[in-house]
């Protein structure tokens, strides 16, 4: 009794387990095609919920460009030929990886940059710190 | 001395960075469609089906297309400001029906009025998405030539008339003579 209990808990457990696209099942003609609307619909953002991906969001419009992606992918369309359909629209904001060129190199190197400088900083510092005598960083014997 | 103002400057520096990003919009793309052609579009005409609406039906003239629909409370609230564009400066309004219903969309224009030259009906949003609409309202100001030259999305009140459109429909008006 215990037994079957648990296995009908489990089934319960892993069919919510099971990855869902947020909303209508789309008509996928085989695994191949599955997986290549999966990966480009993590990578793409929904234009109306924008924190969202594609794959995530119940916005209309995101059904919308799922359709598309869908048949565009069934029509034969590369990945690439799919991303510049939708960046010659709505821009590069609605790639989620955005392409690495003039425009976007701040935003991918910054944060390195950034973290660079600090090290650096950090480092001078400390260092110009340590050359000093002891002595001449203690203040005087003065009471607080 | 200087050296214990560099971290404060830093701060500054970014404390005004971030400050003015905080004042932007962040639902607000710029278009990728701003200085390239009106995306080709034939759709049925919302008041008349037996008539087509295209996307070269106002070449030679600078025209504003504007998407709306019954169900987008925003769209209530610029209409006012479409009637004053079409009234009072003569700028004819390409409508592009955005995902609606034709009973419910006539409806509301019979309630708030009417100063679309034509309407385009565009049920499942296809010809929107050519336009890289995201939403109701969205506007598009076309020049002469057929080319998107700007993109206002939400409503358009009472500044962006008298800021931004009423500006660049004369100017874009006055390049017309002048050629390509």
């Amino acid at each position: 009794m215990a037994l079957r209990l648990r296995a009908s808990l489990l089934l319960g457990v892993l069919l919510f387990t099971l990855p869902a696209l947020a909303i209508d099942p789309m008509p996928f003609r085989d695994d191949v095609e599955r997986q290549r609307f999966r990966a480009l619909a993590d990578e793409l953002r929904c234009m109306v919920c924008q924190n969202q991906n594609l794959a995530d969001s119940d916005a209309p419009l995101a059904q919308d460009m799922r359709n598309e992606v869908l048949r565009m992918i069934q029509a034969g369309q590369s990945d690439a030929e799919i991303k510049s359909f939708l960046t010659d629209r709505y821009g590069e904001f609605v790639l989620y990886r955005p392409p690495v060129n003039r425009a976007t190199w701040l935003l991918w190197f910054g944060p390195f940059i950034l973290l660079l400088a600090g090290a650096i900083a950090l480092f001078v510092i400390v260092r110009r710190r340590a050359r000093a005598l002891p002595s001449k960083e203690i203040p005087s014997e003065e009471p607080w | 001395m200087i050296r214990y103002l560099i971290p404060v400057l830093l701060f500054a520096a970014l404390a005004v960075l971030l400050f003015t990003g905080l004042g932007k919009d962040p639902r607000v793309i710029p278009s990728a469609l701003i200085d390239r052609p009106v995306p080709e579009f034939s759709l049925p005409e919302l008041r008349d089906p037996q008539q087509q609406v295209s996307h070269q039906d106002h070449l030679g003239d600078v025209h504003m297309v504007s998407v709306w629909a019954s169900w987008c409370p925003s769209c209530r609230v610029q209409h006012p400001a479409l009637h004053e564009l079409a009234r009072e400066h003569g700028l004819p309004l390409v409508g592009l029906n955005y995902k609606d219903e034709p009973g419910e969309a006539l409806r509301w224009l019979n309630q708030f009025g009417d100063p679309y030259q034509s309407i385009a009906y565009d049920p499942d949003g296809r010809v929107a998405m050519d336009f890289g609409v995201y939403g109701a309202p969205e506007t598009f100001v076309v020049d002469a030539q057929g080319k998107i030259r700007y993109k206002h999305i939400g409503p358009i009140d009472r500044a962006t008339i008298d800021d931004t459109l009423r500006p660049m429909i004369a100017e874009l008006r006055a390049e017309r003579v002048d050629g390509p």
